[in-house]
């Protein structure tokens, strides 16, 4: 690829190469808050919010909302004071796209926090950030100070008539926390457990007022959206969902690592051109963490992104692809993305927190020879009573990994039950069971 | 409970208005400061912030970060989730253990070790991958663990 427009293409990732790219001199020097500008200066909120609408921008933390849309709900809603919180609780297995635009670029943040404190009318803003990325939170805390300083957050930013300030919180290890509502719950200082939705945090939110909650990386294309317009966002990427996304490469891949690229690239490029290859023969693919459906090598030619990932039957989430080779159990793979939701589980609702059980209880059977073929059918349907009845995302999409294994790779679920064998030797099979 | 550490803590809730927001933070001091939220901590929160005991309780138990018992001088965080397992991540683990001669969330006799193993950690482009503290180590073997533990000691 032409590494000229390469560079062009990058929106939440173009300052990062530059040399202390995380301090404010870097960042203004670079065009930093000129879109903040811009808008208080020239624009009406309900222009700015019409401007991300038109840009087709949707939530790249992994439900992909309109985020346009998003903020509407919020700037009408009635209630006073209304909030901006930043979902930085990065925390889906495979994903460490947030993490860069914290460490190396907090100040396109913290821009686009401000933006849109402007467009709904929120005068206060709030970053939920992972217990475990201290380092993270050591950089935006000093990015933070740095903009109130030189007045780019707080009273009357830039002299307008406009205040804004922002705050962090630190999580505090809880996967559930990425759950929106549960972020809420967190960070009102309880434990993160998941709401009933509706009411929609656009309407009640953080203390029970109109809360825009957007991810970091989508918060990080706003400052270009308004600076380019949204006619120049909607010439890259795909059409329906346009504009750029981090890619996570991971697993059995020779370059793992994160990729700003056009929305729609095609997954076989993504791996072979910026992964150089899988390492070993390619087995199967999670394109959204531990929370997607496997994809097989048939589904290399999927263009990434939402809507085309979802016609193969699973998720683009968050971007986190990892890849699996061919010397993975694919029943030893299903146990672990169990197990790991058992452990996340808030417990609040019983769908997820008893079917994350029963689901390791049957996966770990079958992985020591007490399985039975009656399971793979039960585990099927256990995984759409609780995508029907699981009150957030946690629990609707626990079984993804599980069931689309157990369809993608039946052989080996049969294999482990009926001869009690793993043609890896990965699985104890009963051996240390007595 | 230490009066400086009581200081501290009635910054954050005065910072926070009193709120039970305040919560977070203030745990968070109390395990960086002390290794542990003990008993007594649980208790001078709830009484401040009007909350019955259990649920302050119930905070330090939702949250990974948080222990009640004391843990070691260093914490070691070991990824377990799947992009950390396909790079061997469980080696990484078995090391661990038999080097400090404990198993998963224990702490070594002389205090120096926690192990914990963790969900990911966003380190996924350097499987399999840990964090000392808050000092990351990636692209991990067998013999670079020993290493690393070894130069602690």
């Amino acid at each position: 690829m032409n590494p000229v427009k390469f560079r062009e293409t990058k929106i939440v990732l173009k300052n990062i190469h530059r040399p202390h790219s995380r301090r404010l001199k870097t960042y203004l020097k670079a065009g930093g808050y000129q879109a903040l500008k811009k808008v208080l200066k020239g624009m009406n909120p309900q222009g700015v919010i019409k401007e991300v609408e038109r840009s087709r921008l949707v939530g790249r933390g992994g439900a992909a909302f309109p985020t346009g849309l998003k903020w509407e709900f919020a700037r009408e809603a009635k209630d006073i004071p209304k909030y901006v919180v930043c979902n930085a609780d990065e925390g889906e297995p495979g994903t460490f796209k947030d993490k860069q635009i914290l460490e190396k670029d907090p100040h396109l943040l913290l821009e686009g926090m401000a933006i849109c404190g402007y467009a709904i009318g929120a005068r206060q803003g709030n970053i939920y950030i992972r217990g475990e990325y201290f380092q993270a939170y050591r950089i935006l805390k000093e990015a933070v100070k740095e903009a109130e300083e030189k007045g780019f957050l707080g009273k009357n930013i830039l002299g307008e008539d406009f205040s804004f300030s922002i705050s962090l919180y630190r999580g505090a290890g809880a996967y559930v926390c990425g759950e929106e509502t549960a972020l809420l719950d967190s960070l009102e200082g309880k434990k993160g457990q998941s709401r009933v939705k509706p009411p929609f945090p656009a309407f009640e939110g953080f203390q029970n007022k109109p809360t825009v909650l957007n991810n970091v990386e989508t918060l990080a294309n706003i400052p270009d959206i308004i600076l380019k317009g949204a006619q120049w966002f909607l010439k890259i990427g795909s059409q329906k969902t346009p504009g750029t996304k981090i890619y996570c490469l991971s697993g059995d891949i020779q370059r793992p690592g994160y990729y700003e690229l056009p929305t729609g690239i095609k997954l076989k490029r993504l791996l072979i051109d910026y992964g150089k290859g899988v390492k070993g023969e390619l087995k199967a693919i999670l394109p959204g963490g531990v929370s997607s459906s496997f994809l097989t090598r048939k589904d290399l030619s999927v263009a990434l992104d939402w809507p085309s990932v979802a016609k193969r039957g699973s998720q683009l989430g968050s971007g986190a692809i990892i890849i699996l080779n061919d010397t993975h159990c694919m029943v030893d793979i299903a146990r672990r993305c169990a197990q790991f939701f058992a452990y996340e589980s808030c417990g609040k609702c019983s769908p997820c927190r008893e079917g994350t059980k029963r689901t390791r209880e049957l996966l770990t059977n079958i992985t020591l020879g007490r399985g039975e073929l009656s399971d793979l059918e039960l585990l099927c349907e256990l995984q759409e009573v609780m995508y029907d009845t699981s009150r957030c995302g946690l629990g609707q999409a626990a079984l993804n990994a599980v069931r689309s294994a157990i369809l993608k790779f039946r052989d080996e679920f049969e294999e482990h039950i009926r001869e009690r064998r793993c043609r890896f030797g990965i699985c104890p099979l009963g051996k240390e069971s007595s | 409970m230490k009066s400086r550490l009581k200081e501290r803590i009635e910054k954050i809730l005065t910072e926070y208005g009193g709120k039970r927001q305040a919560l977070l933070p203030a745990l968070h001091l109390v395990q960086e400061r002390e290794g542990h939220i003990s008993e007594e901590v649980i208790s001078y929160l709830a009484s401040r912030l009007s909350l019955p005991s259990v649920d302050v309780y119930g905070m330090v138990t939702f949250y990974s970060l948080f222990s009640l018992k004391k843990e070691g001088k260093n914490i070691i965080r070991v990824c377990v989730s799947l992009p950390c397992y396909l790079r061997g991540g469980n080696q990484i683990l078995e090391t661990l253990k038999e080097e400090l001669g404990i198993k998963e969330y224990e702490t070594t006799p002389d205090k120096r070790f926690t192990l914990e193993p963790v969900s990911c950690l966003g380190l996924c482009d350097q499987a399999p991958a840990m964090m000392i503290n808050d000092e990351v180590y990636g692209n991990l073997t067998k013999r670079k663990v020993k290493e690393i533990i070894r130069g602690f000691k």
